[in-house]
């Protein structure tokens, strides 16, 4: 099959921001290439998970191959790539654009530049793509083709004269984007007769065949039987299959140079495989490795408590099996006074929390709590040493601590002019400095230092809510700086709650505090005392608020015919109790937990 | 008088579902119809159910009778008498068997009251409501409050047991008021009085207006007051609660519902009644059409009118001997509970509300809830279940 010489194979991916028809395309293109009959294509092909499908986030790499047939008679490979879409996969992201030479700038016609278009663009032209912009969605009557082209060109930087004018709902342009990719895109290079050297660009479980590798041959080639070496982590392997997508899996016998696909070779965890290793012959090593090879680090903390503390093993277990697919997800046992037995848990943003959150409740059918999500803070003690902590638990006493210093990023956000405000008085509310503010077109583009820690809790959902959905957010970490943090804790009847305790910064302590107690007492149900809520510092109480005691609470009439309706309501109650935290002699709802931790002050 | 709740006992509930008009606050199972209701026809179906009723649970003694509705006085006293002979000839009759009878306090039912203790009413709960014209007019009563005292005195001088109901926490009452009502109540009681706060029912045309805003009925904080004047005014009068809306001189508690709330079993015959039958060691909840025409013809052709009958697991069974028998002054043994569970109450949880003092254990074991307690109740019954 794979008879084409390395002149006529075509790597690329798709770079547009969620909803700007990056899978419409993409099926449109594997359609119209003749890669799954009309019967076969679902909806999105590449994005496989429920959750990819319905979010419109891709989490793993995945690659299919397109046989075409061009205008000018000959025939070509494309390998399409499709790479995760969010900035919590950038380093993915930046391996699975290594294996390609060229992208398609997918822009909606209507909505334009989006922040998440740039950083993804940014990542392809540090890659060294070529980059041939489409336009998508221009049959609709919003439509402004001519403005956002122009957009492009102010905003990226890339000339957009020749951009291709597409929509990929009804198939219009698409044989353009096909002719595009053969003679505006770069062919691969690479020597058939070197030693093995190829990129690790992603790998994930499968139940029947074990870890699938995703692969970019380089120079060599790759094939069955042969012994491989990772040489990030050292080990060596039997290849069992060599092959590709189409997007079924379909195996060869040998991947040459240039081509992109995968491998298996009996490894057991994907825990094993690192994204961005070069894989070699074991027999014939090369030494020098490809570039930019980074393991995957955490930068998301939250403690993972069942409801149902009979649910523990449950949880154990379907973490393990997340972790399988994995690797960037860590997690490790907990106990909590107020939740029990749990899990800290390791991420790479916000949405992969998100993700692997959802899914242990979709997947695993838990039902969950999370505290407040952290970052890592750096902690400078007075006896010189230095520590590393991501659970307000593990803070040492106050009086030992010499500097604390917190993660900070930069921003970029874009919006229409008329939520400017808001955006802006988010960020300076959430302890941000501004760097830069410019326009493009009726958008504006702003950039701000922002702590991480301000941004994990809730920074998204907020920025949507003051621009109604439509500023964009992209942001990238960029150093340490010193901080003066507090540890606060929430008491309730007079017992501090640890699920509930947090480092914050002092300025901003009070309102948080006040926001988590006001929340606490909506949702704390009347008991039959009154119940005192309180945020403290040390031992300074900082806002209070109070659950007023139950005062009459009882059926009047209840005889005979009432029992079953009245039982069948218990039934209900028993149920509800089941959902709370009994947490001294309060019962404190799930709902608590969750909504104190997502206020906003 | 008055038996140990140990003591087996088996009631018969008869539900007589029509009424001359629906009262606005009610959701129990009536029915108003335009047409003469075929008494004859009814009494028929109401035998027969009886009969296959009995054959499902034979050779209980029957120790109440409870004639409810619905407005069962209504009923004209030879088919109170036909249901009674009913009873009767399916099973044992205990010699000092209760049967009460709901009755509306106008002076045209008081004309029968002679002829239902002819038939063997011995006992009648007269729903008086408010003894207040412009009150009684709002809860949609179709008597005035000196028809209502004359017909309490007419069921005095006839029956050796009589009780009525009023309903509290009415819109615009204050304890104040309340408290002068009660008082002027307990002067026309003898023995017994079931005193309701008014709750909204849901499918009740109070229930939309409460809903529009259109009836204020107190807020959590007067009902507590309202609740708190009851309980004096008629521990003082010598009524003390019984449960937690009853009333009764000790030894006059109303047997019949003494027995629902201990969890002992019981009939349930006609539209829309409910039973607790036990059948081989299983307790049955079992309810019939509510319907009274669907009823009638379910009866007629299969000698029955159930339409549910659940057999009730261990935790369904002891969930409702809780939440019933925790409504009695009287408590309820923790043992009963462990055997019918399988398991015993949380110390922890009965600790904890001791602490509140919603709760107390008697020296000889049995768990009650307190006067403070009571005003809580549903909140204790849900934390003691749990």
């Amino acid at each position: 099959m794979t008879t084409v010489p390395i002149s006529n194979i075509r790597n690329f991916s798709i770079v547009a921001h969620i909803d700007h028809g990056k899978s419409t395309l993409a099926d449109r293109l594997i359609q119209t290439t003749g890669g799954l009959q009309a019967r076969e294509m679902k909806e999105q092909v590449l994005d496989s998970m429920d959750i990819e499908r319905e979010r419109g986030i891709t989490i793993k790499a995945q690659t299919v191959r397109l046989n075409y047939h061009a205008k000018d008679g000959r025939d070509y490979i494309f390998n399409l790539m499709d790479t995760p879409g969010h900035v919590d996969f950038a380093y993915e992201v930046s391996r699975s654009l290594a294996a390609c030479e060229g992208s398609l700038l997918v822009v909606d016609a209507s909505q334009g530049v989006e922040a998440q278009t740039l950083a993804n663009v940014y990542h392809a032209l540090d890659a060294g793509h070529e980059i041939v912009p489409v336009l998508n969605k221009v049959d609709l009557p919003a439509a402004e083709p001519e403005q956002v082209r122009q957009q492009i060109e102010d905003v990226i930087g890339i000339d957009a004269s020749d951009a291709v004018m597409i929509s990929a709902k009804t198939g219009l342009g698409i044989d353009l984007v096909l002719e595009a990719i053969v003679h505006r895109l770069p062919p691969p290079q690479g020597d058939h007769d070197a030693p093995l050297k190829a990129l690790l660009v992603d790998s994930w479980y499968d139940v029947y065949l074990g870890v699938v590798v995703l692969v970019r041959v380089v120079d060599g080639v790759m094939k069955k039987g042969q012994r491989i070496r990772m040489m990030g982590t050292n080990a060596a392997y039997d290849l069992e299959r060599v092959g590709f997508f189409t997007p079924k899996m379909t195996q060869v016998d040998e991947l040459g140079p240039g081509e992109i696909g995968f491998i298996t070779a009996g490894i057991k965890e994907v825990a094993d495989t690192r994204v961005g290793d070069t894989i070699t012959d074991d027999r014939k090593p090369i030494t020098d490795m490809l570039p930019g090879f980074k393991p995957a680090v955490p930068v998301v903390f939250c403690g993972l408590f069942p409801v149902d503390a009979d649910d523990f093993e449950t949880l154990r277990a379907a973490m393990g099996k997340l972790r399988l697919n994995d690797a960037s997800f860590s997690f490790e046992m907990e106990t909590s006074a107020a939740l029990g037995f749990g899990f800290r848990c390791g991420f790479l943003g916000l949405l992969h929390l998100e993700i692997i959150q959802e899914r242990l409740s979709r997947e695993f059918d838990l039902n969950l709590i999370a505290t407040a999500p952290s970052v890592i803070y750096k902690m400078h003690l007075t006896d010189g040493t230095e520590l590393e902590i991501h659970n307000p638990i593990d803070m040492p006493d106050v009086v030992k601590i010499a500097e604390i210093q917190e993660p900070w990023i930069e921003a970029t956000i874009l919006t229409p002019d008329e939520y400017l405000g808001s955006v802006l008085k988010l960020c300076q509310d959430r302890r941000g400095n501004q760097k830069e503010l410019t326009y493009v077109g009726s958008r504006a583009m702003v950039k701000y230092d922002l702590p991480l820690n301000e941004v994990v809790f809730d920074f998204y959902d907020r920025l949507k809510s003051v621009s109604k959905g439509y500023a964009s957010f992209d942001y990238h970490l960029t150093d340490y700086k010193p901080a003066d943090l507090v540890k606060m804790q929430i008491l309730v009847n007079a017992e501090p709650v640890d699920a509930l305790s947090m480092l914050v910064h002092r300025t901003r302590a009070e309102g948080r505090g006040r926001a988590m107690v006001e929340k606490m007492k909506e949702l704390i149900p009347p008991h039959m005392f009154v119940i005192p809520i309180q945020a403290a510092i040390g031992g300074k109480i900082i806002a209070r608020e109070t659950v007023r005691a139950l005062r009459k609470d009882v059926t009047a009439k209840c005889y005979g015919g009432d029992i079953t309706r009245k039982r069948k309501l218990l039934e209900k109650q028993k149920e509800g109790k089941k959902k709370m935290r009994q947490f001294g002699k309060v019962d404190i709802p799930q709902e608590a937990f969750i909504a104190a931790l997502k206020v906003d002050s | 008088m008055t038996r140990n709740d140990g003591d087996p006992a088996f009631g018969v509930y008869i539900h007589w579902p029509f009424c001359l008009s629906k009262c606005p606050y009610c959701d129990f199972n009536s029915h108003v119809r335009h047409v003469a209701i075929d008494q004859e026809r009814y009494l028929r179906a109401f035998v027969r159910e009886i009969e296959t009723t009995a054959a499902r649970t034979p050779g209980r003694e029957v120790t109440s009778i409870f004639l409810g509705g619905g407005t069962p006085s209504l009923m004209q006293p030879s088919t109170v008498g036909g249901i009674l002979d009913a009873i009767g000839k399916h099973w044992s009759i205990a010699a000092d068997v209760e049967v009460s009878m709901e009755a509306n306090p106008t002076s045209v039912e008081a004309t029968r009251f002679r002829g239902y203790r002819a038939a063997g009413v011995n006992r009648v709960s007269l729903g008086v409501q408010a003894l207040d014209d412009l009150s009684l007019k709002a809860l949609g009563r179709l008597h005035t409050a000196q028809e209502a005292m004359e017909a309490v005195a007419i069921a005095r001088s006839i029956f050796d047991r009589y009780s009525f109901d009023l309903i509290y926490a009415r819109p615009h009452q204050t304890p104040a008021m309340w408290q002068a009502e009660l008082q002027l109540a307990i002067a026309q009681a003898a023995e017994h009085l079931s005193l309701y706060q008014l709750t909204i029912e849901a499918d009740t045309p109070f229930f939309g207006l409460h809903a529009a805003g259109k009836l204020q009925t107190p807020d959590e904080a007067t009902a507590r007051a309202l609740y708190d004047v009851t309980q004096e005014v008629c521990a003082a009068q010598g009524l003390p609660s019984y449960e937690i809306s009853n009333h009764a001189r000790p030894g006059a508690e109303c047997r019949h519902n003494l027995l629902y709330w201990r969890g002992q079993e019981y009939a349930g015959i006609g539209p829309g009644a409910h039973g607790r039958l036990d059948i081989n060691g299983i307790r049955h909840a079992v309810a019939t059409e509510k319907r009274p025409e669907a009823w009638l013809m379910r009866v007629e052709a299969c000698g029955h009118g159930v339409v549910v009958d659940d057999r009730l697991n261990s935790e369904e069974r002891a969930d409702e001997f809780l939440l019933m028998g925790l409504r009695l002054a009287e408590g309820i043994d923790p043992t009963r509970y462990q055997a019918l569970s399988g398991r015993a109450l949380d110390p922890l949880r009965i600790a904890m509300l001791r602490e509140e003092g919603a709760i107390m254990v008697d020296p000889n074991g049995r768990l009650r809830v307190t006067q403070s307690g009571f005003p809580l109740l549903d909140a204790v019954v849900a934390d003691l279940a749990a």
